[in-house]
């Protein structure tokens, strides 16, 4: 006969987890409700650096997905893991190191990349030694999560776990992966990757971000809390256990769909499309998998804010993981891509999944934790409502913008010329912009309406710290020491752990080893150059100010961008592009070919006043530019940094670098005294000016040799 | 450290896509027999383990 064990679960460790949720919720939000009144009204960005779309959207977007749905995902696997493991966490040390560590991330995160620290990545904009913590303190989770599992009271482990294993090798592959940089000094680094194989890189990590940070974990806690809420076991577990394997295989796969006619090869860009289209099956199952879970129990819905969020949120994650295959088709990403169909795409899942999964594991978890029931479910059904709506005045406006903006630029006159300017789009969509803001706000409020109502909730409750639970030990007890090893040797969960890295490798794998290695892949253009110590330096401010939030650099082979942008952008044409800057976002026009476009005058001008140059535009003012010294002590290091990366600088350059960057600088600074600008040459502006001059220019220079040394 | 044009050229670069579709269906396979050969009871006990504290 078995003897029943008693002990305690750590509600401290989710209740910290749990506050640290809603206050990044709010700040995330608040951040992006800043920047998108920005879009429309860029004066509300106070004339600060710190506070301009390009820094703000960063902090918006790693807010959100590292402080709020990171916070949310480890309050829900600290409380579920525990319980479906019928154990206390293995050490309460390492969940408070987790804690900790996660939260000071956030902080040092949402500091730099106001300051301007940043890589210039998508969703991996923080510097090197923010890498490294993250992985430092990822790893802790993950001991800690293992040590839970080993040590558990259950035999099986449940589905949630799977998901949370397979989060939590995937997550540490990818950010290794993608973090993969040569330091610089203490906050700069370049990507080790450049071009082309960074593009690839980034975008196998920013679409299986998405997949491993803000999809797996949290179906595993859909798997957990909705069987919770609604009371009965999950639909089908056999379809779960397919879900599980066929969305971690395909998944890891496709990331080139982020790329689709651009210069990636061919061959990946149809792998991509071709994995992203079979994504669907296991997605669906899983949705149909959540919503069957509730058959006959709708009438619980009706009364339930708990159930109610998670219906929306199993629902949106049905509607974006149509509209995902759908967005990777060839033809369809030609019109969403670049414009704002991809801002409603991202936002279906971050404010109706994350989000709402996220607001019913709160609800849940509150009364539970404090040992009462909720406040008030009419303040609940409000949030409800507010955040419902909220989405749909959030979604619409911005496919109706993708539709206009892609309609637009594509319009041609009978005589065969563009129809409209890109500024007459921007101008023609902002009303729609406006709408989007105030979608965004409902939500917020909603949002706040949760707080009011928790705090409430927590006010007429007394929180469980440790909460008594009983069990009996897994194994019969033969002798102290073969139970010990019995335990230490279940293979299970690291059987779990080693099969799914294969299968995420795997896909990796495939994809990179042929661009990486290959040289036919990546056309080599004769005419291409390093850049300039002061491009170089100008390019860095280019990054820092977040410009590719809002510009891409990527012309695609389509009538419209050629006639409007110029010739189509090659892969040969970025080898030296440490990090590659092609963007995802066409809020501003294109620059891949503005070297040589305008005269450096009219470059000062517009950083100093875009609406003075091109009336009706929204770009921000940035006047510090024309103050700011360039520092060039930086000079040196950096161009070793190239070299290391293999930029074919002469040997020694380094130290006559700062010298060509002076030359350089007084050349522009006198084209601009010829219209009448007065300014230093060590200003940052002149270095801006020398980057944007430049770019794309390469394969200009001759266009009859335009020698092209590559395969067509 | 420089991480381009290792190689100049690939030999049977379908090999590629073979093996990823082979994989794939291999994959699919196992994982289909696995599930399908498991005992049903035991799949119900796993599925109320949340309910049951």
């Amino acid at each position: 006969m078995q003897t029943t064990e008693t002990f305690y679960y750590d509600n401290k460790i989710v209740r910290a987890f749990g506050i640290a949720t809603v206050v990044f919720g709010i700040v995330g939000m608040l951040a992006g409700l800043w920047a998108a009144i920005q879009i429309y009204y860029p004066q509300i960005s106070l004339g600060l650096a710190a506070t301009t779309f390009g820094r703000l959207r960063p902090l918006h977007t790693n807010a959100i997905i590292f402080a709020f749905v990171g916070n949310a995902t480890f309050a829900g696997v600290y409380y579920s893991l525990q319980r479906l493991c019928k154990t206390r966490m293995w050490s309460d040390k390492l969940s408070w190191i987790n804690f900790w560590g996660w939260q000071l991330i956030i902080a040092a995160a949402a500091i730099t990349l106001l300051a301007g620290f940043t890589t210039g990545k998508e969703y991996a904009e923080l510097e090197w030694p923010i890498d490294i913590a993250i992985a430092l303190i990822w790893v802790v989770f993950g001991v800690n999560m293992f040590g839970t599992i080993l040590v558990r009271r259950e035999k099986h482990l449940y589905v949630a776990i799977w998901f949370y294993i397979a989060t939590f090798v995937t997550v540490a592959l990818l950010h290794i992966v993608n973090s993969f940089e040569i330091p610089v000094s203490f906050m700069k680094s370049y990507s080790w990757y450049a071009g082309v194989q960074d593009a690839l890189v980034q975008w196998w990590y920013g679409h299986n971000a998405v997949a491993f940070f803000l999809t797996t974990p949290v179906l595993g806690l859909m798997y957990y809390f909705l069987p919770k809420a609604a009371n009965r076991p999950v639909y089908s577990y056999r379809l779960s256990i397919i879900h599980f394997w066929a969305l971690i295989f395909i998944y890891i796969w496709a990331g080139p769909h982020h790329l689709l006619y651009t210069s990636l090869p061919d061959w990946a860009q149809s792998l991509g499309v071709v994995f992203s289209v079979m994504l669907i099956a296991p997605s669906w199952g899983g949705m149909l998998n959540g919503l069957f879970t509730l058959r006959g129990a709708w009438d619980k819905v009706r009364e339930d804010p708990v159930l109610k969020f998670m219906v929306v949120a199993i629902t949106c994650y049905g509607m974006a993981t149509f509209e995902g295959p759908l967005l990777s088709l060839k033809s369809v990403n030609a019109i969403s891509h670049f414009t704002d169909w991809t801002i409603a795409h991202v936002h279906i899942g971050g404010l109706g999944w994350n989000g709402f999964m996220a607001f019913a594991i709160m609800y849940y978890l509150v009364p539970k934790m404090w040992g009462t029931s909720l406040y008030s479910t009419k303040l609940a059904n409000n949030h409800f409502w507010l955040g419902t709506v909220g989405i749909v005045i959030y979604a619409i406006p911005m496919y109706w913008a993708g539709f206009e903006q892609s309609l637009m630029w594509k319009s041609f006159t009978p005589e065969g010329q563009l129809k409209y300017q890109f500024i007459e789009t921007v101008n023609s969509i902002m009303p729609l912009y406006i709408l989007r803001s105030i979608g965004g706000a409902l939500y917020l409020t909603g949002a706040l309406i949760m707080v009011y109502n928790l705090a409430k909730t927590i006010g007429k409750g007394v929180f469980i710290p440790e909460e008594e639970a009983h069990a009996a030990p897994l194994l019969k007890e033969e002798s102290h020491a073969r139970e010990y090893w019995h335990r230490v040797i279940e293979r299970k969960p690291l059987t779990m752990l080693v099969l799914s890295l294969i299968v995420v490798a795997v896909g990796g794998a495939i994809e990179f080893i042929p661009t990486f290695l290959v040289k036919s892949n990546i056309p080599t253009i004769a005419s291409v150059k390093p850049y300039t110590p002061l491009e170089l330096q100008g390019r860095d401010i280019y990054v820092r100010e977040g410009c590719y939030t809002c510009h891409s650099q990527m012309v695609r082979p389509f009538r419209d961008e050629v006639a409007r942008y110029g010739e189509y952008s090659k892969a040969g044409e970025f080898v030296y592009d440490h990090p590659f800057q092609w963007g995802s976002k066409r809020t501003g026009p294109d620059l891949a070919r503005e070297g040589g476009k305008y005269p450096d005058s009219w470059h000062y001008n517009h950083m100093y006043d875009p609406r003075s140059m091109s009336p009706g535009s929204i770009m921000p003012q940035y006047t510090w530019l024309l103050d700011n010294a360039l520092d060039t002590s930086s000079t040196p290091g950096k161009i070793r940094a190239m070299q290391t990366l293999g930029v074919p600088y002469p040997q020694g350059y380094d130290q006559q670098a700062n010298k060509d960057l002076m030359d350089q600088a007084k050349g522009i600074q006198k084209k601009l005294k010829a219209d009448k600008i007065e300014t230093p040459a060590n200003a940052e502006i002149i270095a801006l000016i020398a980057y944007l001059q430049r770019i794309g220019t390469d394969i200009k220079a001759d266009t009859a040799k335009n020698s092209l040394t590559s395969n067509p | 450290m420089k991480f381009i044009n290792y190689i100049t050229k690939i030999a049977g670069i379908d090999i590629y896509g073979l093996v990823s579709l082979l994989l794939f269906v291999l994959f699919f396979t196992v994982m289909l027999v696995w599930v399908l050969k498991s005992n049903k009871k035991k799949l119900a006990e796993i599925s109320r383990i949340p309910l049951e504290q």
